[in-house]
């Protein structure tokens, strides 16, 4: 059990732990309820501490690989196999440790927060076992590097999120939502798992590096392409297919809204995987770069101005989710146009790294405003912003972690939002002025919808008599606060660390392949 | 013609449950149409890995090594667990939206809308 | 590259931690003019009542701009586009699928038959 023992067997131990949790949690849940939320905290806090060793582990030692069930933990072909990879390989480098740090802090600081959220609530355990496997769903989405498995994680998610909206089935809204979330998410996966069983047929191969190198770009790997793009952009939230995103992020519980956005975030980052490593090499990387950049743009300017005219505090947040998801797609975007000309090296780069920047930095303020809206909800009992009011006066700390929500996602120095957005906003000024215009814009009518929200719930005479929210809820928002103001004033150890690795292992798929292809070493 | 059957097959099953997911307005219909495209993916999966004559891939006793590939049916398997367990949870929520609602109608089940 | 250097961009660069001690210069200077100000002010009286033409105020509640009101000039200047918007929004399960049905047709198109530029 030596730190080298946790260091190579870390992908397989961050998801192997909270699995086993999960299946642990409702065991525990039934004799002691204190004992549930300490073993709860435990395991979130120990899935936190391995993505930090993970991120380690790239750091120094490049890509990871680790093959499920080989005897030397990385002999990803054997010598008998015919230089063919065999068996489930997890694949980590830079921008799946990326999306695996940021998914366990916000499910450290989600757990934490409900806690005392569902304090009163009924059905708890099954509550926790589900916030579990949402995160083993996310977690495996973002570390695995066959297309199968993919798949699998990527159902988990989704049924393990599905079941979570649902949650108060004593409104049934909420169950309405769930439903509507669980059909599309369903029939997405099923054209996904269409596409691959495609792949298989063709290259008689599911992991992602084998079919990379074996990619001949064929008309049916167009329609495959056309399959994974769609899909997942649609999981990830993108317009027009994002009518799911206000119902389920509305009507899920407090600290779960928090954690959709991560989830959302897990397809996202399947988008990029999708493109970058297994299309990059052979595909029209102009016209695929194209669709996410007028998808980001659609989202940006149609989500933004849906969440304007909102009177329900989630659901604006929800529309608010959307737009960013349109930075996102437009930095990674551009990216992906100018991959392999010249320009990708002058602001090509530049706007990938905004792009990613702005995953992490939207997880953590997005994160924080559910939280806060969650709180809101639980002391004053509804959501509609138009029979709240004056709450400043008795929820103190919950309005400057508003107030610090709200700022850094309308991009106002010197939160993070400023630092990702003004990567952004410059590279793609150089790609087509007209595209970064529309990103001011829409920067903008964010920070009105915000002001909209503070206004009418937070200032203004009192009107409910309310208290603080518990501490839990307030230790959970906390750990996102420290991130936002860490990112926001030294940006420096975002770029070296987490988001500069990431961008140009994104951007290389020729060093994923060798990795993957030449034994793991 | 014979061999391209089973993808034919595919193509009518998916066709059917799409209808029934994009135009019928019964939420338990709409249930059903999801289970049609799953079973139109499943067949897909599996008939991937058929060859011509082969036999089930299993070594022993084999008489003759020209075998189906047995990886599609393990993603097919996979696939199925997953649909049954997708199938319950839709329609519990169906049933917990009948006792909320009252009706099953999905126009008349939108009380999320702007 | 230091966590206190700046962070640089493709044409240009950012410094928070500069950013923040100008911040707190210019918080320092406007707090110095504010305490040259006027110091006989007296909390409370008529002073700080709001003034609405003539009219008193009701009650302090009343005054309070609900969240559906805030922003009514915007929304009633982009009617058109908002009536399209809201026509879209039905909340019908069918539609859902239909839109992600639509948008994997066109793509299939696109990529498939047309190919791309």
């Amino acid at each position: 059990m030596s730190w080298d023992y946790f260091l190579n067997h870390s992908p397989a131990l961050i998801i192997v732990i909270p699995l086993l949790a999960a299946f642990a949690t409702p065991l525990i849940g039934r004799f002691s309820r204190k004992a549930m939320y300490i073993w709860i905290t435990a395991s979130l806090a120990l899935t936190e501490i391995f993505s930090i060793i993970l991120l380690y582990g790239v750091h120094t030692g490049g890509t990871m690989v680790y093959v499920m069930g080989a005897n030397p933990y990385n002999l990803s072909v054997p010598p008998d196999s015919g230089g063919i990879p065999v068996r489930i390989i997890l694949t980590v480098d830079s921008f799946g440790a990326f999306m695996a740090f940021t998914a366990s802090t916000v499910a450290l600081a989600g757990g934490i927060y409900s806690i005392a959220c569902e304090h009163s609530q009924t059905g708890q355990e099954k509550y926790y076992a589900l916030l579990l496997l949402m995160l083993v769903g996310m977690l495996g989405m973002v570390l695995t590097g066959d297309l199968f498995n993919f798949f699998v994680f990527l159902e988990i998610n989704s049924l393990a999120s599905a079941a979570l909206v649902s949650y108060r089935i004593d409104k049934g809204v909420a169950v309405e939502a769930a439903f509507k979330y669980a059909i599309i998410s369903s029939i997405g996966a099923l054209a996904f798992l269409f596409g691959v069983g495609i792949l298989y047929g063709e290259y008689d191969a599911l992991n992602m590096a084998m079919i990379a190198q074996r990619m001949k770009f064929t008309d049916l790997d167009k329609i495959v392409m056309a399959l994974f793009t769609v899909t997942l952009a649609m999981k990830a939230g993108a317009i027009p297919m994002h009518y799911w995103v206000p119902d389920g992020y509305g009507k899920a519980p407090g600290g779960i809204s928090a954690m959709l956005v991560t989830a959302s975030q897990a397809s996202l980052y399947g988008v990029f995987r999708v493109s970058f490593t297994v299309f990059g090499l052979s595909a029209n990387t102009l016209t695929l770069g194209w669709f996410l950049i007028i998808l980001g743009v659609l989202s940006m300017f149609v989500g933004v101005t849906m969440a304007l005219i909102q009177h329900d505090i989630k659901r604006l947040m929800a529309y608010h989710a959307i737009s960013q998801t349109g930075y996102m797609l437009l930095g990674v975007g551009v990216g992906l146009a100018t991959l392999g000309t010249a320009a990708f090296n002058q602001y090509g780069l530049a706007a990938m790294e905004g792009g990613i920047f702005h995953i992490i930095n939207h997880a953590m303020y997005k994160g924080l405003l559910f939280l806060t809206a969650g709180a809101v909800i639980y002391r004053v009992g509804t959501s509609d912003l138009n029979k709240m009011g004056g709450l400043a006066h008795g929820m103190k700390y919950t309005t400057i972690f508003f107030m610090i929500g709200a700022l850094s996602i309308a991009g106002i120095p010197p939160f993070n939002g400023f630092a990702s957005k003004l990567l952004i906003y410059e590279s793609v000024y150089q790609f087509n002025p007209l595209l970064s215009i529309i990103a001011m814009i829409v920067s903008i009518l964010t920070l009105a919808s915000f002001v909209k929200v503070f206004h009418s719930a937070f200032m203004g005479p009192k009107i409910y008599d309310v208290k603080e929210v518990p501490k839990s809820m307030l230790i959970g928002m906390c750990i996102l606060t420290f991130f936002i103001i860490l990112f926001g004033l030294f940006p420096n150890i975002a770029m070296t660390y987490l988001v500069g690795p990431a961008a140009k292992a994104l951007a290389n798929p020729l060093e994923y392949i060798a990795r993957v292809l030449g034994g793991g070493a | 013609m014979l061999l391209n059957l089973p993808f034919i097959t595919v193509v009518i099953i998916m066709a059917l449950g799409l209808y029934a997911m994009l135009f019928k307005r019964n939420l338990i219909k709409i249930v059903i149409g999801l289970s049609l495209i799953e079973s139109g993916v499943n067949l897909f999966l599996v008939s991937l890995g058929y060859r011509n004559g082969g036999i089930a891939p299993i070594y022993t006793n084999a008489p003759s090594t020209n075998m189906v590939l047995p990886t599609p049916q393990a993603l097919t398997l996979t696939s199925i667990v997953i649909g049954v367990a997708t199938t319950a949870m839709l329609l519990s929520f169906c049933m917990v939206i009948y006792r909320h609602y009252g009706t099953l109608d999905s126009r008349k089940v939108r009380r999320l809308r702007e | 590259m230091s966590w206190w250097n700046t962070f640089t961009t493709p044409s240009g660069f950012w410094n928070p931690l500069v950013w923040v001690l100008i911040f707190l210069i210019l918080v320092l200077l406007s707090y110095l003019i504010w305490k040259r100000g006027e110091s006989s002010y007296k909390k409370g009286g008529m002073q700080t009542d709001p003034f609405l033409s003539g009219y008193g105020p009701e009650s302090k509640e009343a005054l309070h701009v609900r969240a559906g009101n805030i922003y009514w000039g915007f929304a009633s200047a982009l009617k058109n586009y908002y009536s399209l918007l809201r026509k879209i929004h039905t909340g019908i399960v069918n539609d859902y699928v239909g839109w992600y049905i639509g948008i994997l047709a066109m793509m299939l198109f696109i990529y498939f038959l047309w190919g791309g530029f």
